[in-house]
């Protein structure tokens, strides 16, 4: 990943053409706006700083969620509450949709002042998405906001809103994921359902917020601003906290995936470049990212079980040593992983990583034998119709193989033969659509070097 | 809860007795919000429903108290009282009977105070409308500051008394009481939100309120889910380490164990306790990077293999260095094997230029490895190993960190190992010297 990252920086606006329409398009959206309002001058400027003031503060304390993904819950709560307001207090507010998206982006832009001070860049494509939702939100809904029927009737109000907001939090997924298909390479469906996924709460609460303020400001006034930031903060906090276990756990498996390069039983490195490549062609496959977790998990500590054995093998390619070593190791290892209970299905992946495509039965009579394995997976044990290993494990068996003939070698050419090689043994051993993924992305990355 | 102790029993007793005099003795005579305490009583038995378990010891977390906060808005302390009563009727399997009828008089009870202190404060009563604003906030945050605090010192009360261990005078994890004091704060905004919107949505305010809310308790459930997860994975890892050798098998767990029984003794913050426990656990992962004939070398070593020994915290730094865990961890993992006289490894620390941790560490490792079963030694009975402690505090081990130790072992008591039991066909190997054994240190070949 870290390559690539540096080739996106090399050659930004070549590469991230979607980048940079979305850029252009909240561009002139914003240029648009503020001319407007400078023109017709603000309108209630007590409110507009308020909200403006909860923008910005939201902005400061914006949140990584998983997936390095970046959102500001309480900055785009309060955006879409100033584009959803009707009364604060008895009286009506009249500002325009131009008014909520000069506020929305002069809160923004001040919000970001703080980190960009401590050096910590604001991503600017997650910035244009969510200034465009705001947008989107405010030219349908202020017209309609003098509305007569609009003012009287609640739940008229309060489904039309409802609505939109639903569709400002859809369209800054589909932004969302269509900036990840630019950058990662990722299909556009799998990366639209992902997104909605790792979303959907965070999502619902910032919809449910923006509501709540607009309502309650008809009560309390510009006050509801303020109470309404104490639960806010406080959902903020916990999804903090998660979002940081979660990353911590990502780098201690990591990090003991490397315990096996440290004791010499793998070259270093190996583990690293195995799981890029496998989330890589998992990628490039369609699977979703929570398997996608799962897959580069398991690709990490797919020689895990290589701990157990007494000598280490020869510069610890697997490719190389018997099969019988091979499976020895795959379940020792999944033994290890299968003690962690939480991570059953990546046991499952480890286990199976050596076996043939099409199933242990078909491809190697001689080896079937083995089989008859207590913990082996049920379905598998005298079954008539041979089920292969899950996707993940075809996935790690032909990057560990790529790997452990290619190495850290940069020579295309080293990589073409191995694929090639690779594809020699599509009949039984490997994945003919994962060894084609693989193809796909060594060739990308070669193009790029 | 089975064995109450009779202080407990009494203690919840007065709790519940308290609560149901107050609801009893009304006033009723003009109470006229029968609607919003029964809307509000049913939005709390969905809160306590679907409360989420906090994992390090039997506390429910769930945001009850926005609903007794607005019901003291609505309808005034007794109907706050009721909705707060309204616990007993949660859906939850796990309480016991005497838990729930505690919980149910400490919601009552509060939220009773926190009712009180509102009318005290000259908050109107009722469904607020434009002209409460901004006059009604005042009251309501004092409020909401007694209704927490009147909770969480009724919950310390009874933990204190159901809890041994407390008893015994050792510190809560207060990081984490101040986290819950604080999201409760929060949550109790939303009392007001109930309130004001009441007047322009109705009875469908509690349903608006319920959707963050829900966002809000899936996310601590997640963090709950994924820091048990986190834990067994680090469990797991650690002890594909040790399989390589039979006899250290659980020794990281162990040693994970003592540090965090020293570091409580201590009173160590519970932020820190956690990262204890971690370093505890990865204290000996950079074995992995000492070749296995050295490890496992019957006889004296060479210098050069002595050297390859005392590189293993090093090594262990290097693979654990990228975890975002304490930097004291870290620290204590490099230098688990320092000295106080300054004769360790790696770096000839002495006396405090030594990170605590690394002292804490180093007796709980030190004590562990004597008192299992070893391939030249059978395993030493606890006093015996409490005496050579005491024997190398002040050249080997901090005295403090060893004072602490003894007096945590004399009141938790400490599990030793079971021996060992070899099965024909296990991989691990016998290792014939230990590196962490202060009565038999390792025999380096003299090279002069």
């Amino acid at each position: 990943m870290a390559e690539r990252r540096h080739e996106l920086r090399r050659f930004p606006w070549v590469r991230d053409s979607g980048l940079l329409l979305l850029v252009v398009a909240a561009g002139v959206v914003l240029v648009a706006s503020v001319a407007q309002t400078a023109v017709e001058g603000l309108t209630d400027p007590r409110i507009a700083v308020a909200f403006g003031v909860l923008i910005a503060f939201g902005e400061v304390l914006r949140l990584n969620l998983p997936g390095d993904r970046e959102t500001a819950p309480i900055a785009m709560a309060g955006a879409l509450a100033y584009a959803l307001l009707i009364k604060v207090g008895v009286h009506p507010v009249h500002h325009s949709a131009e008014q909520v998206v000069t506020i929305t982006a002069i809160g923004m832009i001040v919000g970001a002042l703080p980190h960009l001070a401590v050096g910590r860049p604001a991503k600017v494509s997650g910035m244009a998405s969510r200034l465009l939702c705001v947008a989107c939100v405010a030219f349908i809904f202020r017209p309609l906001a003098g509305n007569g029927a609009v003012v009287t009737h609640w739940g008229l109000a309060f489904s039309l809103m409802a609505a939109l907001t639903v569709v400002a939090l859809l369209l800054e997924a589909v932004l969302t994921a269509l900036m990840r298909v630019d950058e990662q390479r990722a299909r556009f469906r799998v990366a639209l359902v992902d997104e909605m996924r790792v979303q959907l709460p965070l999502g619902a609460a910032v919809g449910a917020s923006a509501l709540l303020i607009a309502f309650a400001a008809e009560v309390m006034g510009l006050a509801a601003l303020a109470v309404f930031t104490a639960p806010l903060l406080v959902t903020q906090v916990a999804f903090r906290r998660y979002a940081g276990i979660r990353a911590t756990y990502l780098q201690t498996v990591r990090a003991l995936a490397k315990v096996t390069e440290i004791g010499g039983y793998v070259e270093p490195g190996h583990s690293e470049r195995v799981s890029r490549l496998a989330v890589a062609i998992g990628r490039e496959l369609g699977i979703h990212e929570p398997q996608l977790l799962e897959l580069e998990y398991a690709a990490l500590m797919h020689d895990i079980g290589q701990l157990s054995l007494a000598d280490p093998i020869p510069g610890g390619a697997t490719v190389l040593a018997s099969r019988q070593d091979q499976q020895r190791i795959a379940e020792l290892g999944a033994d290890v992983i299968q003690q962690a209970q939480v991570l059953g299905s990546v046991a499952e992946i480890v286990r199976r990583q050596n076996e043939p495509y099409r199933g242990l039965e078909v491809a190697h009579e001689g080896f079937s034998a083995r089989t008859g394995h207590a913990a082996g997976p049920p379905g598998r044990i005298g079954d008539s119709t041979p089920s292969g290993p899950p996707l993940s494990s075809r996935i790690i068996k032909a990057a560990n193989a790529f790997d452990d003939l290619v190495g850290s070698s940069l020579d295309p050419g080293r990589a073409a033969a191995a694929v090639q090689q690779l594809r020699l043994d599509t009949a039984s051993e490997y994945d003919p659509d994962a060894v084609e993924a693989l193809s796909r992305v060594v060739n990308r990355r070669s193009v790029m070097l | 809860m089975a064995r109450l102790s009779w202080a407990a029993r009494l203690y919840i007793g007065v709790v519940v007795a308290a609560a149901a005099v107050l609801i009893v003795r009304g006033p009723f005579g003009d109470f006229a919000w029968w609607r919003e305490v029964a809307v509000l009583g049913l939005l709390l038995v969905v809160f306590e429903s679907t409360a989420t378990l906090l994992r390090p010891r039997q506390l429910a977390w769930s945001p009850n108290s926005s609903a007794t906060l607005a019901a003291a808005v609505l309808t005034g302390p007794v109907g706050a009282a009721i909705v707060g009563a309204c616990t007993m009727f949660g859906m939850r399997r796990g309480p016991s009977l005497a838990q729930r009828a505690f919980n149910t008089g400490m919601m009552a009870l509060s939220a009773y105070l926190a009712g009180r202190v509102f009318v005290a404060l000259h908050g109107h009563v009722g469904v607020p409308t434009n002209h409460s604003f901004p006059g009604l906030i005042g009251p309501f945050a004092v409020a909401a500051v007694v209704h927490v605090v009147t909770n969480h010192v009724l919950l310390a009360g009874v933990l204190l008394l159901t809890s041994g261990r407390d008893a015994a005078g050792r510190r809560a994890p207060v990081g984490m009481s101040v986290r819950l004091v604080a999201s409760d704060l929060g949550y109790g905004a939303f009392g007001l939100l109930i309130a004001a919107l009441w007047s322009v949505v109705g009875l469908f305010a509690p349903v608006l309120i319920l959707i963050p809310l829900f966002v809000a308790r899936w996310a601590v459930a997640q963090i709950v889910e994924q820091q048990r997860a986190y834990e067994a994975t680090v469990g797991a890892l650690c002890q594909a380490v040790e399989t390589k050798d039979f006899y250290t098998r659980g020794h990281s767990d162990r040693v994970s164990r003592g540090s965090v029984m020293i570091a409580r003794e201590i009173g160590m913050r519970g932020e820190r306790v956690e990262a204890i426990r971690y370093a505890g656990m990865l204290h000996d992962v950079g074995k992995l990077g000492v070749p296995t004939r050295v490890l496992q070398k019957n006889g004296k070593l060479t210098e050069e293999e002595y050297a390859a020994i005392q590189l293993h915290p090093m090594r262990g730094l290097d693979i654990v260095r990228e975890i975002g865990f304490l930097d004291e961890a870290l620290a204590g993992i490099m230098h688990h094997h320092e000295r106080i006289d300054g004769r360790g490894y790696p770096m000839g620390l002495a006396g405090d230029e030594i990170p605590e941790f690394a002292r804490v560490l180093a007796v709980a490792d030190a004590f562990d490895s004597m008192t299992s079963n070893r391939s030249y030694r059978g395993a030493r009975p606890v006093a015996e190993a409490i005496a050579e402690l005491r024997k190398w505090a002040g050249t080997q081990f901090d005295p403090a960190f060893v004072d602490a130790f003894v007096a945590a072992i004399k009141r938790e008591g400490w599990h030793r190992p079971e021996p060992p039991v070899f099965a024909a066909d296990d991989l691990a190997v016998l290792t014939a010297q230990d590196h962490d054994d202060p009565g038999a240190p390792l025999r380096v070949i003299d090279s002069f």
